[in-house]
């Protein structure tokens, strides 16, 4: 095995998880794809790139585009052909959004997810992102997104989106 | 007719002839396999319960259902697509010429999704029904010995358990609400009723697949469907029906190709545009 090659094609990984790091999520803009744990895997070799991609939710309408982005993004920091793919296995998991970027979306107003492991999740406190209460109720079960549902703060009354853990 | 197989029996004929061994071009070939019809049932129950809640789009009986409908219904397309793409894999067909450019004969669906949407104490209810078999459905369908099936069952099924949440919160809410909500919803059930025991039947072709652990041994859910059903109607305070005529169960139902006439009608919205277009894109 050629020592050099191998460096370079993990180089290249290393610039293309930068360059994905870039790569916003388009419904919730505030976080990175490699945030929210869409990207799964991102390997080369001499001839091609091969990322991996999973979808939050099955119809998640969202995924065409993140594809394009990335498609866009890495064309500008390789010229290896570059291949997307996407993995079912295991399914993506809220648990796998990263610290940091449950910080942003509690900034961005939008209630962080609880652990997914506990499946009646709506029984559980969740705290306000605009006051930090937990007398919040749930108001629909689905929001303005697939990995969203509807609350409200009873204490400072501001309706805000809890992303589902899943 | 035409039939556009003859040409991939002949490729199965000669790959054997070259050594290729003949189980493997049955199942990875044979249009007709049993593997294809049982996928295409998964995939169909998904498209034309999801077609179903689509109708709700900008009529549901306020906003927040009306979302909530719709993306029940995005989740189930979404998941239509993966097992449409499986089994278009196994036949050579696109995602898009099977669920277009089937007929109502062709489509492998249960009889209750395909039923209209009545009123909303009946979208509810079949959505409860199916939603409760659903989930039990894909936890068995999880561990199949088909890797495929299995990975994509596993992801419906973090979807689906999240379905029957909502569904069986809203049978108790309309169940135990108002003395209008309860008739209602009592009404529905036991409409909709007849077309529970299909869920429960496997076809000719399935018990093949359930002994050779690929399929769900749908038989074997019926006990902790009924069980999980009790303990909702319990709270809803209704009352399960009783066991009559069942629809579809004798060997002529949904999996056989034996719809209800609400199917032709469902399918002539769903696929005139395609049909009208054929290869139109956004």
């Amino acid at each position: 095995m050629n020592e050099d090659r191998t460096t370079r094609a993990d180089e290249t990984a290393s610039t293309i998880w930068k360059a994905l790091a870039g790569v916003a999520d388009p419904e919730i803009p505030v976080v990175s794809i490699v945030e929210l744990g869409i990207v799964r895997d991102v390997r080369c070799s001499d001839d091609e790139c091969v990322v991996t991609l999973t979808p939050t939710y099955s119809g998640c309408p969202a995924m065409r585009v993140i594809e394009s982005d990335v498609r866009s993004a890495l064309a500008r920091v390789t010229d290896r052909p570059l291949r997307v793919v996407t993995a079912l296995t295991p399914p993506w998991s809220s648990d796998a959004v990263a610290p940091e970027a449950r910080r942003k979306l509690a900034a961005a107003g939008i209630a962080p997810p609880g652990d997914a492991s506990r499946i009646q999740f709506h029984r559980e406190a969740v705290r306000c992102p605009n006051c930090g209460s937990t007398r919040t109720g749930e108001i629909a079960r689905f929001g303005s997104t697939a990995c969203k549902a509807q609350y409200r703060c009873r204490d400072c009354l501001e309706p805000f989106d809890y992303f589902k853990p899943h | 007719m035409a039939n556009p197989h003859v040409e991939l029996t002949a490729d199965i004929a000669t790959s054997a002839a070259e050594g290729a061994t003949a189980t493997t071009a049955r199942s990875i070939l044979d249009p007709q396999s049993s593997i294809l019809q049982y996928v295409l049932h998964l995939a169909d129950n998904d498209l034309i319960l999801a077609q179903r809640l689509g109708e709700w789009v900008g009529k549901g009986p306020v906003l927040e259902e009306d979302i909530a409908s719709t993306n029940v219904g995005l989740d189930l397309l979404g998941q239509a697509r993966l097992w449409l793409a499986y089994a278009g894999e196994i036949d050579g067909r696109s995602e898009d010429q099977l669920a277009y450019f089937r007929e109502s004969v062709d489509f492998r669906n249960l009889l209750i999704v395909e039923q209209p949407n009545d009123d909303y104490a009946d979208t509810i209810a079949r959505q409860y029904l199916f939603d409760q078999w659903h989930v039990l459905l894909l936890a068995e369908l999880a561990t199949s010995r088909d890797g495929r099936i299995a990975s994509i069952a596993a992801k419906a099924l973090t979807e689906v358990r999240y379905h029957v949440e909502r569904s069986s919160g809203w049978v108790i809410r309309l169940g135990d609400g108002t003395e209008l909500s309860h008739r209602r919803m009592q009404a529905a059930i036991d409409a909709l009723w007849m077309y529970t025991g299909e869920m429960f039947t496997p076809g000719a072709d399935e018990r093949e697949l359930i002994d050779a652990g690929i399929a769900a041994d749908v038989e074997a859910l019926h006990g902790p469907w009924l069980a999980d059903l009790r303990s909702v109607f319990a709270e809803a305070t209704l009352s399960v029906p009783d066991d009559a005529w069942m629809q579809g169960t004798r060997g002529r139902g949904g999996k056989q190709g034996v719809h209800t006439e609400h199917l032709s009608h469902l399918l002539a919205e769903m696929q005139a545009l395609p049909r009208t277009y054929p290869g139109a894109v956004w």
